[in-house]
């Protein structure tokens, strides 16, 4: 069972990346990368069986982190649509080259 | 046998909430589908072992991250007209591309790392029994892990003002 949660968090993690690449709508990339942290987790958890459960601290911890994560980008998602009424990520070009 | 059955209908639950997500032309649905595929995670953790994880995936995840993510949503107002946001053509082929390789390399340095003898199961549940869910975390987080701990508070306190402050119209 160990084995196969690994590669289900491998598969996730890439589904993740994959809609980071292939989407636009900010809202859906800060979903894709919540998935990216979830996948992560479970790998933690998986490996917390084999090294102790230090790996479930870890993922508290990841917890925390992606809370905060959501919470600022969340905002900075607010107040550019104040600047660009759109959250499509085309739209936000202001670093690009 | 019956956690491999559970196994299978929760991993399968887990990979169509997050293809969902991804495919979602919504952006409520595609939150709902990705609320789905965290709670099914949370069966998934609970299948490993680890009760406490799997509360906080719901209380914390599943509850609060998400909702923040409906706020956002509904905040503005983006529930109801749909704009293309899928990129074409080459980004397409870029994003298989990229993924495949990366899934391959992450899934098989994973299986990979697994392989080794050490087998910490039977201690991690043998201190669950002893000092309950709650208390087989808590040990080494607030005694290994004090400062980190401390630490996050901080970082809590800070995306909180920094929250506040990036979403307010004038400082």
């Amino acid at each position: 069972m160990e084995t196969r949660t690994l590669i289900l968090s491998a598969i996730l993690f890439s589904l993740g990346v994959f809609g980071v690449l292939i989407r636009r709508n900010a809202i859906i990339l800060f979903m894709c990368i919540e998935l990216m942290l979830n996948a992560v987790n479970l790998a933690f958890v998986v490996f917390s069986r084999q090294a102790g459960i230090e790996g479930q601290v870890f993922v508290f911890f990841v917890m925390a982190v992606a809370a905060a994560e959501a919470a600022v980008g969340l905002a900075i998602v607010i107040s550019m649509f104040r600047h660009v009424d759109t959250v499509d990520i085309k739209n936000f070009n202001l670093l690009r080259w | 046998m019956i956690q491999e059955l559970l196994w299978w209908v929760f991993a399968a639950l887990t990979l169509g909430g997050a293809i969902g997500m991804l495919s979602g032309r919504n952006p409520v649905a595609s939150l709902l589908f990705l609320v789905l595929s965290f709670f099914s995670l949370a069966a998934l953790y609970v299948l490993l072992g680890a009760h406490f994880i799997a509360a906080t995936q719901v209380i914390v995840y599943a509850g609060a991250i998400m909702v923040l993510f409906l706020f956002v949503i509904m905040l503005l107002n983006l529930g109801h007209d749909y704009h293309a946001d899928v990129r074409r053509g080459g980004w397409i082929v870029v994003g298989f591309v990229c993924t495949g390789i990366m899934g391959w390399a992450i899934s098989r340095m994973l299986g990979v790392e697994y392989r080794s003898t050490e087998n910490a199961a039977p201690a991690i549940e043998a201190s669950v029994r002893e000092l309950g869910a709650v208390g087989a975390i808590a040990e080494p987080l607030f005694r290994d892990f004090l400062v980190p701990f401390e630490l996050t508070s901080i970082l809590l306190l800070v995306a909180i003002i920094g929250a506040v402050l990036l979403a307010k119209r004038r400082v």
